[in-house]
C-alpha cells in the first residue's frame, strides 16, 4: 500500500499526485518508472516517476485519464492508498555533459523529460524545451519546464500559444536556424517521437525516445513489453525504457500497442457503466 | 496384483469449458486400496527417487491404518508442500519410477496417494511449536517453491524470516505460471497462510536489486539471505516475426490469466487475445499449460509444434495425456521458421519445417536434424513461445561481486546452496535452470539448514572471543 499524499489537477483529465514511497523514492533515478495496481480486479499499468524526493520520501506521478485504470485514479484522493506500487524500474537514462540538450515533449510526455531535464541541467548542460500539446490548457509542467531550460518553444494544434500544428514544426526551425544541438530527448505519442526522430536523423543528432510499451510484469518476466531496436529484440521495461530513437521500429511498437484497444473500450464501457449506475458519490 | 488406481477426472469437453480443477483425485476406499498395493520394502527405491526423501512407506502405512493425519504429519516431515507437489511432481520420472511394484506392472500411484493424504487430513489452524526464537533476521528473495520452503524451515528454526517479492502476490510459478485447473489457487493460498502462521512476514512489490538491493538489506539487519529468484526470463527463438502483435512468450499469456484472471475479464481489467488457431511452440510443462489455457479461453484449434517427436517431451506424461484427450493437436517433428503477419501487424500464420531425428545430443534426447524442401505453413491468430526460460538479471546485475555462470545462474554449492559470498546462499530454477517444483524445494531445505548452521556459527565466533 502506498498512500497519495498530493493531489493537482494539471490539465483537463491530467492530475499529479505525490505518493509515499521511501523505499522507491530513495533509489529512483531520471528515466525509471513505476507498475502499480489500484484494485483486487484492477491491472498492472507502469507510469513514470515524473519527480521524486528522497528527504521526504515521495515520488511524483503524472496521470492522464485514458482507460478504466486511469479514470479509477482520477476519482482518488490524498488519504487514499494505492494497493499495489513497484519500483523503481527500468535502466535509468545516462546523465552527463553533451552540451547543449533539446527536450521535445508531446501531451504527456513533458512528465518523463522534467526528471531528466532537471538532472541534465544539473550536470551543466544547456536546456532548450520544446512543448507541444492540443491546446494551451493541455500544456503541463510549464513552469517545471520553464526553470531548467534557457529557451522553452510551444506549440499547439489550435494555435492557442506557439506554433499551430505539432512540436516537430518549431523544433525543425530551430535546427534549420543552424543552431547547435547535440542531443535531443524526445518523449510522446508514437507518431510524435517518429516524427522528431525523422527530423534529427537529418542533422545526425542523437536522439532518445521513451517508449511506453504495453506491459504485465515491468521486471523482465513476461516479455510483452519488447520491442525491435536496431534489428535485436529489447524489453522495454528492463533494458529501456530509453532506446536511440534512430533504431526502434515505431510500426511494430504501433501494432503492439493497438492489440488490446477493443478490450481496453469494453473495459472503460464496464467503468462507466458501473460509476453511472453508483450515483455521483 | 491389483490394477492402479486412476484419478477420478471431469471429462474432457466440459472440462475445457471451465477453469475448474481437472483432477478430483481419488476416493478414501481407492486409496486404501491402492495403499495395499505397495510392498512396503524394507529399503525403498522410491525414496531415493524423491529429491526431498519423503517416507513413503511410511506414509503409505499410516493411510493403511486409516490415520490420515498421522500420515500427513510424516509427509510434512520431508515436505511442507505436498497438495502442491501431489499436484505437479513429475512422479514418473521420480518416486513411482524406483517403485518395486513397477517392474513387473504399473507401479504404486504415489503421488495420487500424498495428494489424497494432503486434500483429507483434518484442516487445522495449528502450528509445530517452535522451541527457540533467535535474533538473526533472515531475508528470502523471490517466494517461488524454493524461497517458500527456505522460510518456513528457517521460521520452525526460530529465525525471523522476511520474504521479498516482486510481484504483488506471493507464490512464484504456482501462483503465475501453473494454471488454475491444474493448481487451485485456493491451495496455494492456503500453504502460503501455513507459512504466515509460522511468524514469516511477507513483503510483496520489492524487486530486490531495483527497490532495495542486497546490500542495503544487510545494512537493514539480515544475517543471511536465501536467493530464490527463479528462472523468469522468456527465451524467444529469434525468428522473423516474433515480436508480431499476437506472439506471446509463455510466461506473458499464462501471468495475464493466472496471476491477472485475464479468464474472467472483464470483471477483473486484464485482457487476454487468443483468436481461434493458436500455435504452441514447445513440448514442457509449460507448453502443455499453455496450450489447455488457450482451449478453455475459446480457441476452437490449438496445435503444439514441436521438433523432436512424442517420446521426447519433457512434459508430465499426465499433462500431455490430458492435452491430447482435450482436443490439442501435436505437429511433432516440426520446427517453426518465421511467423507470419498481416498489413496490421498482427499474426496471420507461422512457416515450419519438418525435422528427423539423429544421434543423441548432450541431453541424451536424439537431436532433430531439418529436412530440406520441406516447408509448410499453418494458419494461425496466435503464436505462445513456451520453449524455455533463463534466469532473470535484476537481481544478479546489481550484485556486487556474486559468481554467476556465463548464462546468468547464480553459482552455489549443490549440498548447502553457499554462493562465493559468506552469508548469501541461493537455490531452485535461479541456480539450476528451469527444473522442478520438488527441486527447487528441496534446494531451499538444504539452503536452510545451511544457514542455520552458518549463523550458529557466527554467534559461537562472537561468543569465544
Ligand atoms: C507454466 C509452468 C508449469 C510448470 N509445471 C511444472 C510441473 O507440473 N511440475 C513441476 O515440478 N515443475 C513445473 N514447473 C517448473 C517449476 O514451477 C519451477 O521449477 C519452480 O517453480 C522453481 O521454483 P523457484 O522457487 O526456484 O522459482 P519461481 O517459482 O520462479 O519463483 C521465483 C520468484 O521470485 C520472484 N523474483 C524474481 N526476481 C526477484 C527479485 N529480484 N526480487 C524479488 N522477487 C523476485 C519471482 O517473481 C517469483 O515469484 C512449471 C513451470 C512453469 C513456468
Ligand atoms: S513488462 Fe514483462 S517483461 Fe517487460
Amino acid at each position: 500500500m502506498a498512500r497519495i499524499i498530493e493531489k493537482k489537477q494539471l490539465a483537463n483529465k491530467i492530475n499529479l499526485y505525490v505518493v509515499e514511497a521511501p523505499r522507491i523514492a530513495r533509489n529512483a533515478q531520471p528515466g525509471q518508472f513505476i507498475v502499480l495496481r489500484l484494485t483486487e480486479q484492477g491491472e498492472r499499468i507502469p507510469l513514470t516517476i515524473a519527480d521524486y524526493d528522497r528527504e521526504r520520501g515521495a515520488i511524483t506521478l503524472v496521470v492522464q485519464e485514458v482507460g478504466k485504470s486511469t479514470a479509477q485514479m482520477a476519482l482518488m484522493e490524498p488519504g487514499d492508498d494505492i494497493l499495489d506500487l513497484l519500483g523503481p524500474l527500468g535502466t535509468p537514462i545516462e546523465i552527463k555533459k553533451v552540451g547543449r540538450v533539446a527536450c521535445v515533449c508531446g501531451g504527456l510526455g513533458a512528465a518523463p523529460i522534467y526528471p531528466k531535464a532537471k538532472a541534465l541541467k544539473e550536470a551543466g548542460n544547456e536546456i532548450v524545451t520544446f512543448l507541444g500539446a492540443q491546446t494551451e490548457a493541455m500544456l503541463i509542467l510549464r513552469d517545471e519546464l520553464s526553470a531548467v531550460s534557457s529557451e522553452m518553444y510551444y506549440a499547439t494544434d489550435d494555435g492557442s500559444l506557439g506554433s499551430k500544428g505539432f512540436v516537430t514544426g518549431p523544433l525543425q526551425e530551430y535546427l534549420a536556424a543552424g543552431n547547435q544541438v547535440d542531443e535531443v530527448i524526445a518523449v510522446g505519442p508514437v507518431p510524435m517521437m517518429r516524427s522528431v526522430c525523422n527530423v534529427t536523423k537529418e542533422y545526425g543528432i542523437p536522439t532518445i525516445v521513451s517508449l511506453n510499451a504495453v506491459m504485465v510484469d515491468g521486471t523482465g518476466m513476461c516479455g510483452g513489453c519488447r520491442v525491435t531496436v536496431g534489428g535485436e529484440t529489447k524489453f522495454t521495461c528492463t533494458d529501456g525504457p530509453a532506446f536511440d530513437g534512430h533504431l526502434v521500429d515505431f510500426d511494430e511498437l504501433s501494432a503492439r500497442q493497438r492489440f488490446y484497444r477493443k478490450a481496453e473500450q469494453v473495459s472503460m464501457q464496464e467503468h462507466v457503466c458501473r460509476i453511472g449506475l453508483g450515483g455521483n458519490e | 496384483m491389483s490394477k492402479r488406481v486412476e484419478a477420478i477426472k471431469q471429462d474432457p469437453q466440459v472440462r475445457i469449458r471451465n477453469f475448474d480443477e481437472v483432477s478430483d483425485g481419488i476416493t478414501s476406499e481407492m486409496a486404501l486400496a491402492e495403499a495395499a498395493r505397495c510392498l512396503q520394502c524394507k529399503k525403498p527405491a522410491c525414496v531415493k527417487g524423491c529429491p526431498v526423501e519423503v517416507p513413503i512407506p511410511q506414509f503409505i502405512q499410516a493411510l493403511k491404518d486409516g490415520q490420515v493425519d498421522n500420515a500427513l504429519a510424516i509427509i510434512k516431515e520431508k515436505n511442507s508442500l505436498p497438495a502442491i507437489c501431489g499436484r505437479v511432481c513429475p512422479q514418473e520420472n521420480q518416486c513411482e519410477k524406483y517403485c518395486v511394484v513397477g517392474r513387473k506392472g504399473e507401479p504404486v500411484a504415489i503421488g495420487l496417494l500424498e495428494r489424497h493424504v494432503a486434500d483429507n487430513a483434518a484442516k487445522t489452524d495449528a502450528i509445530p511449536e517452535i522451541p527457540v526464537k533467535r535474533r538473526e533476521k533472515v531475508a528470502v528473495i523471490g517466494s517461488g517453491p524454493a524461497g517458500l520452503t527456505a522460510a518456513a524451515d528457517l521460521a520452525l528454526l526460530g529465525y525471523p524470516v522476511t520474504v521479498f517479492e516482486s510481484l504483488h502476490e506471493a507464490g512464484g510459478v504456482l501462483r503465475y505460471g501453473i494454471p488454475e485447473f491444474r493448481l487451485p489457487k485456493k491451495i496455494v493460498d492456503e500453504e502460503i497462510n501455513y507459512i504466515r502462521r509460522l511468524g514469516v512476514d511477507f513483503q510483496v512489490n520489492v524487486a530486490v536489486g531495483q527497490t532495495v538491493t542486497i546490500d542495503e538489506l544487510k545494512e537493514e539487519g539480515y544475517q543471511a539471505v536465501f536467493i530464490g529468484t527463479g528462472a523468469g526470463l522468456p527465451y524467444f527463438l529469434n525468428i522473423p516475426g516474433e515480436s508480431l502483435a499476437g506472439v506471446y512468450s509463455a510466461n506473458e499469456f499464462l501471468t495475464r490469466v493466472n496471476l491477472m484472471k485475464a479468464y474472467v475479464f472483464p470483471k477483473y481489467d486484464t485482457p487476454v487475445r487468443v483468436g481461434k488457431r493458436v500455435c504452441v511452440f514447445g513440448a514442457g510443462n509449460v507448453a502443455m499449460d499453455a496450450a489447455r489455457t488457450a482451449l478453455r479461453l475459446g480457441a476452437a484449434e490449438v496445435n503444439i509444434v514441436y521438433r523432436r517427436s512424442r517420446e521426447e517431451m519433457p512434459a508430465r506424461a499426465e499433462e500431455i495425456e490430458n492435452a491430447l484427450e482435450e482436443g490439442v493437436n501435436f505437429i511433432c517433428l516440426s520446427s517453426p521458421l518465421r511467423i507470419l503477419g498481416n498489413e496490421q501487424g498482427e499474426v496471420v500464420g507461422v512457416v515450419c519445417q519438418k525435422m528427423r531425428l539423429g544421434e543423441p545430443d548432450a541431453s541424451g534426447r536424439r537431436s532433430p536434424i531439418p529436412i530440406p524442401d520441406s516447408e509448410f505453413q499453418i494458419d494461425t491468430d496466435t503464436v505462445i513461445v513456451a520453449i524455455g526460460q533463463g534466469p532473470n538479471p535484476i537481481l544478479t546485475r546489481t550484485t556486487q561481486g556474486l559468481t554467476v555462470t556465463k548464462h546468468g545462474y547464480i553459482v552455489a554449492d549443490e549440498n548447502t546452496g553457499a554462493t562465493n559470498i559468506p552469508g548469501f546462499y541461493a537455490g531452485g530454477d535461479i541456480v539450476t535452470g528451469a527444473a522442478t517444483v520438488i527441486a527447487a524445494m528441496g534446494a531451499g531445505k538444504r539452503a536452510a539448514a545451511a544457514i542455520h548452521e552458518y549463523l550458529l556459527s557466527k554467534s559461537n565466533a562472537t561468543v569465544s572471543q
